[in-house]
């Protein structure tokens, strides 16, 4: 287990392959719950994966490092915008889909080889909205946030 | 698992002093054993296992297996669904009940 590690866990009301596609390739569906930010890879291991702003800047980069659509996606990610995010190097994200039920549980688990990091620290404030706001919109079809108020989301800056 | 049913677990594990102690010392150290939490808590090990058995039906604390060691994170996506079901919304109606006053004061002022 690394050193800064954060888990997040939901059930949401849908399917496996509903849940992967707005993971993964279903950018326009992305941009709705993340704020506007989407993801761009191949989702395939070995293939490069980068975080993309609304304004069209990348803020963060990688490689996806495991890919089995649709129960786990491990992504190799890190920040590029900011020095003291940045200097700490890779990060891994494991996302993993199960079904439970008549819902899938999502847990996703983030990690960085440091004690405290700055990185980990600054996504924590991001995932349970984005989360929150993926749950709601394939559940009742509607976000519950316009925007992502206070505290940074992951790959967004304030 | 009916909305219902989850957002009373919910609400019942946030209704006892100690597991929000519990939620409490995960959030200052996340991907704690049992016994590391035992040490902090007033209670027998017996009591600590049982708050954490409900904090995981809640969905408040997730676990992971680290070989034989069973280590405790803080989930905190049940707490973010609370703020926007139960704070956020009857939060909105007065910051606009506050910003129409101001407009109104401003309007007769000037």
């Amino acid at each position: 287990m690394a050193k800064s590690t954060f888990i997040y866990v939901t059930y949401i009301r849908t399917t496996p392959e509903r849940l992967w596609s707005a993971l993964t390739e279903d950018a326009e569906f992305m941009k709705q719950y993340w704020f506007g930010t989407h993801c761009e890879s191949q989702w395939t291991a070995g293939s490069s994966w980068k975080m993309v702003q609304a304004d069209g800047r990348i803020t963060d980069s990688g490689e996806i490092v495991e890919a089995q659509p649709p129960s786990r996606l491990v992504i190799r990610w890190q920040h590029q915008r900011l020095p003291e995010l940045k200097e700490e190097g890779d990060s891994l994200c494991t996302i993993e889909l199960e079904p439970s039920g008549t819902a899938v549980k999502l847990t996703i688990t983030h990690t960085l080889e440091r004690d405290r990091s700055k990185f980990i620290e600054a996504v924590s404030g991001g995932w349970p909205k984005i989360i929150s706001n993926l749950k709601s919109l394939l559940e009742s079809g509607s976000i519950a946030l316009q925007e992502a108020y206070a505290g940074r989301c992951a790959g967004q800056e304030n | 698992m009916a909305e219902r049913h989850d957002t009373d677990l919910l609400f019942k594990a946030l209704a006892d002093p100690n597991r929000r102690k519990l939620l409490d010392l995960l959030h200052a150290h996340d991907g704690r054993t049992l016994n590391e939490l035992c040490e902090h808590m007033d209670m027998t090990r017996q009591g600590v296992t049982q708050h954490l058995k409900l904090l995981e039906e809640a969905n408040l604390v997730a676990t992971v297996w680290r070989g034989r060691e069973k280590l405790h994170f803080l989930n905190p996506v049940p707490l973010q669904e609370i703020y926007e079901r139960w704070i956020a919304k009857f939060e909105k109606p007065r910051l606009k009940a506050l910003s129409d006053l101001k407009k109104r004061l401003e309007k007769s002022h000037g």
